[in-house]
């Protein structure tokens, strides 16, 4: 079984800042297979953030190799990245980044919207909704809802375009400890489910332990693979 | 579709700052109700101006001596030239001939006095220049061979000598010294674009040019009114007349020593002096106009760094460059639009309350909108939305969704 999702070769990413070069990572390879589930680890500085960036496709590295999905994107454009993160990326991020002056359905509705999609989205983002248990929410705005239900919806959103991979970003972060539980426990569901790989970045070593393997990074480099279930690299 | 969606989503997030959107859409107002009600004020004036030069008399031609400055000696338009002009079989186009001379003169009467126009007249004059009368009777051909004493006034050389505009046929006006009996007024017609048509003095052409205004030769005129038959006939009376009097005065070919104008000239000239002034104040109320696009800028670059984070999500779940750019430019066109209506509306609001001032104190102006106006102001304060949303919009469209997501 060789079915990779992810697979990144010798990425290197160098920042100018003023007159230094920040060397961010350097030469770092990473392979996930379809339907992993990996908690990305490190401290501030490590690089992490840089990966998670390029992984997720809101950057490109400076030099390597990435496919995601088994398309080479390390060296797209910027509309054809968006198109990427669009079809191929779910976001959940800690602060959960919903719009707040739109429903929780609009805010489903959102990826849908830039796919270009009029018909059946309504029914997609409400199906969507449904799946995170939210279904008697479609229309209340963020700041009617709790920050578990919050980031729910941040999750419908991110699978609502049957990406190949979900990035959550300290999904946890904002939470207290029962409904960040909730949500881990409702992204394995989904992974569980519907076979979309996960990637969470975190520095909780106990949402860590919901995973299958964990990737430490350090000074730009991956650090240790340390593999739970088995799976070969 | 998708267009429509951008507008809807610009009037939704533009409701979330209500009294922001408000502000700068009121400078949009300000300047499109400017343009608008200025030029369409400009324009009432000019169909005003325009109005009163035809209210002169209607098809109307003036001859004048003397032609362009290279021309020496030109002969002088006489009586004689006015005779050839009304022959019909010469000038078929000419319906009306009214030889005149002008001047000014002193006027006393009843113990007061006035200086005002003097004009030598024959009967055909008051037809020529369509002069009705409020009382009396005008200057008739006995008048003329009886080159009798008697005068007809303009309603405001009466009202200053007697006080009164009625009843005052059968006075007597002493005009540089000599007797004279009223026999009529005229009717008031209001100030013109040339001159007071109301402040004027008429006597017999035959007694002017013994008594009040000699001329070196006994039947030399000042200045000949021809009416023509019709407005499309009024440049065949011309050649008609120029072909006269190129005969009578024997010039050489392009040497004409006498003129010819038209009312279609005057109300050339004017339209082209009444349009100039309304591009002028048009053009002062488009800086406004302006200054309200800035706005539009100042509040589109407010709301970019205020929405950073939105901007660097909608990028990260897929928006391209350009739905972004089109999400912006949506949100400034529809403030720009906005203002633009009501702002059509409130200049069409001043424009008619400027028009009911003016009638107020008797100087009817009609301000006219028209639709290329409206359409103008429309086109006009979109395209400034625009203009001044490009950049703001591409600022916001080139955001990194990285920098963008970790704005603060």
């Amino acid at each position: 079984m060789n079915d990779l999702v992810i697979e990144a070769h010798n990425l290197t990413k160098v920042y100018q800042m003023g007159d230094v070069e920040v060397h961010a990572l350097r030469g770092l390879s990473v392979s996930i297979q379809r339907g992993e589930v990996v908690a990305v680890m490190g401290p501030s500085g490590s690089g992490k953030s840089t990966l998670m960036n390029i992984i997720g496709c809101l950057d490109r590295p400076t030099s390597g190799e990435y496919y995601l999905d088994g398309k080479r994107v390390s060296e797209l454009k910027d509309d054809e990245l968006a198109d990427i993160r669009n079809h191929k990326v779910g976001f959940v991020f800690q602060s959960f980044n919903l719009l707040p002056r739109q429903s929780a359905l609009a805010n489903v509705e959102l990826p849908l919207r830039y796919a270009g999609l009029n018909r059946k989205r309504k029914e997609r983002a409400r199906t969507a909704l449904e799946a995170v248990g939210l279904s008697d929410r479609l229309y209340h705005r963020p700041n009617e809802l709790s920050g578990g239900q919050q980031q729910r919806v941040a999750i419908a959103r991110a699978l609502v375009n049957d990406p190949a991979i979900i990035m959550a970003d300290e999904p946890t972060g904002n939470l207290d400890s029962s409904s960040g539980e909730e949500i881990m426990e409702l992204l394995l569901q989904l992974n569980r489910e519907s076979k979309t790989t996960l990637i969470i970045v975190t520095h909780d070593p106990e949402i860590a332990a919901f995973t299958q393997r964990v990737i430490q990074i350090r000074d730009g480099v991956v650090l240790g693979n340390e593999n739970k279930a088995g799976l070969e690299l | 579709m998708k267009l429509w969606q951008a507008i809807w989503e610009a009037f939704e997030s533009l409701a979330a700052n209500k009294v922001r959107s408000a502000l700068t859409i009121l400078g949009i107002v300000i300047g499109v109700g400017a343009v608008i009600a200025l030029i369409s004020i400009g324009r009432g004036a000019e169909s005003t101006i325009t109005g009163s030069i035809e209210g002169i008399g209607t098809n109307l031609l003036f001859v004048f001596p003397g032609g362009s400055e290279e021309v020496r000696n030109p002969k002088p338009i006489t009586l004689g030239d006015a005779e050839a002009i009304a022959d019909p079989f010469q000038a078929p186009s000419v319906v009306g001939v009214a030889p005149v001379l002008t001047g000014s003169a002193n006027l006393v009467a009843a113990g007061e006095s006035t200086n005002t126009s003097l004009y030598g007249v024959t009967p055909d004059y008051s037809t020529v220049r369509n002069y009705q009368l409020t009382e009396g009777e005008f200057i008739d051909s006995s008048h003329i061979l009886g080159r009798s004493s008697v005068v007809v006034l303009g309603p405001d050389v009466a009202e200053r000598l007697f006080g009164r505009r009625e009843g005052l046929v059968g006075e007597n006006v002493r005009i540089e010294g000599q007797p004279f009996r009223v026999i009529g007024i005229l009717e008031s017609r209001g100030g013109s674009a040339i001159s007071n048509e109301d402040e004027v003095a008429m006597i017999p052409l035959t007694t002017a040019q013994v008594r009040l205004l000699r001329r070196s030769t006994s039947d030399r005129v000042d200045i000949i009114f021809v009416q023509a038959i019709s407005p499309q006939a009024v440049s065949l009376a011309t050649d008609e007349i120029t072909q006269i009097l190129r005969t009578r005065h024997r010039t050489e070919i392009g040497a004409d020593d006498f003129s010819i104008l038209s009312q279609q000239d005057f109300i050339a000239t004017a339209s082209t002096i009444t349009n100039v002034l309304t591009i002028f104040l048009g053009g002062i109320a488009a800086i406004s106009l302006l200054v309200g696009g800035i706005g539009i800028m100042n509040i589109m670059l407010v709301s970019v760094t205020e929405r950073t984070r939105e901007i660097g999500l909608r990028k990260a779940v897929g928006a391209k460059k350009s739905d972004i750019l089109i999400q912006f430019l949506a949100e400034s066109s529809v403030l720009s639009l906005v203002g633009g209506v009501i702002g059509i509306m409130l200049g069409w609001g001043i424009s008619v309350l400027v028009g009911q001032i003016a009638a107020a104190y008797d100087a009817a102006i009609n301000p006219a909108l028209s639709l290329d106006t409206i359409l103008l102001a429309t086109v006009f304060s979109t395209a400034v939305g625009l203009f001044f949303g490009i950049y703001p919009a591409n600022r916001a469209a080139s955001l990194e969704p990285v920098e963008a997501l970790r704005y603060e």
